[in-house]
């Protein structure tokens, strides 16, 4: 005969009678399995970047004139091929939301005032928001062509 | 270390004390190349800031973007550059470490060792790196 039920007892009701809430959990709502699906996003996302990202340096800096090849025409080079605009855009979404979870951990350990981690995330979530925003509408609506003097195929043809 | 004496016991035993001076961190390997790679992924994060909006000038004007890039092309912002590389290849590698310690015991154990090996494999990235980007700044 068990002893730990309601029903048998004059001392009242089992608090895990009345909900299906463990008494030792504090927290009134939960939110879910979001910290574990971040913990693997970060860990998905940078194996991902390390590719995308060392790709992006390679080229951009080691061949051809390296850094000081840098300018409009190479960067219209770049993005009149959909290779480089989708490898572009999909580095840009995953660094930036990469990012904001990093910088969000950091946040959360620092601050002490509620107030505070309010107004920084307030400022992460705005920024991360313009660097996505901005950064797509850029990758698809450039228009290589604006350049005059552009030797590209696609512009002389036109 | 640390030697007590046992009350009552007449033999000594000899602890490791927890923390330094009262601190929770516990220094070496594991707590540095936590601050090494936080301080790297802060750094990435705000120059990538930077970066989408410089090259956003792209949809302004040619002259608008080469204006601006004209700028950064100058000694002072090539060690630049390679520092942020360095925070680059160091985050990237630490990051892989991590993932190792976090799924393999065998790398849970050596984590230590495993921060030595992603300082060699960033020598070893960063030295033809330096040489290559410095050779075309000065060259």
């Amino acid at each position: 005969m068990s002893t730990t039920t309601s029903a048998d007892s004059n001392r009242g009701p089992v608090v895990t009678d009345l909900t299906t809430k463990s008494p030792y959990e504090r927290r009134t709502h939960s939110r879910g399995n979001f910290e574990l699906w971040s913990w693997l996003f970060m860990r998905a996302s940078g194996v991902l970047l390390l590719v995308l990202v060392f790709g992006h340096l390679f080229v951009n800096l080691m061949t051809g004139d390296g850094i000081k090849g840098v300018d409009f025409a190479f960067v219209a080079g770049k993005w009149s091929s959909p290779f480089w605009q989708f490898w572009d855009l999909l580095m840009l979404w995953l660094a930036e939301l990469h990012g904001v979870n990093g910088v969000r951990t950091i946040i959360n350990d620092y601050t002490e005032r509620d107030s505070t981690r309010l107004v920084l995330k307030t400022l992460l979530f705005l920024s991360a928001l313009l660097v996505m925003v901005l950064g797509t509408l850029v990758i698809f609506t450039f228009d290589p062509c604006i350049d005059p003097n552009s030797t590209l195929q696609q512009c002389t043809g036109r | 270390m640390v030697v007590l004496r046992l009350a009552g016991k007449g033999r000594t035993v000899a602890v490791q004390p927890k923390a330094a001076s009262g601190s929770l961190y516990r220094g070496r390997e594991g707590m540095w190349s936590w601050v090494a790679h936080r301080i790297a992924g802060v750094l990435i994060f705000f120059f990538l800031f930077a970066h989408v909006l410089d090259t956003a000038l792209v949809r302004v004007s040619p002259e608008a973007y080469n204006t601006v890039i004209g700028t950064y092309q100058n000694p002072v912002v090539a060690f630049g550059e390679i520092g942020l590389v360095a925070a680059v290849v160091f985050h990237a590698y630490n990051g892989i470490r991590i993932i190792l310690v976090d799924t393999n015991t065998w790398a849970t154990r050596n984590q230590r060792r495993l921060f030595w090996v992603v300082v060699g494999l960033w020598v070893v990235t960063m030295g033809p790196f330096i040489w290559r980007h410095l050779s075309h700044v000065f060259g």
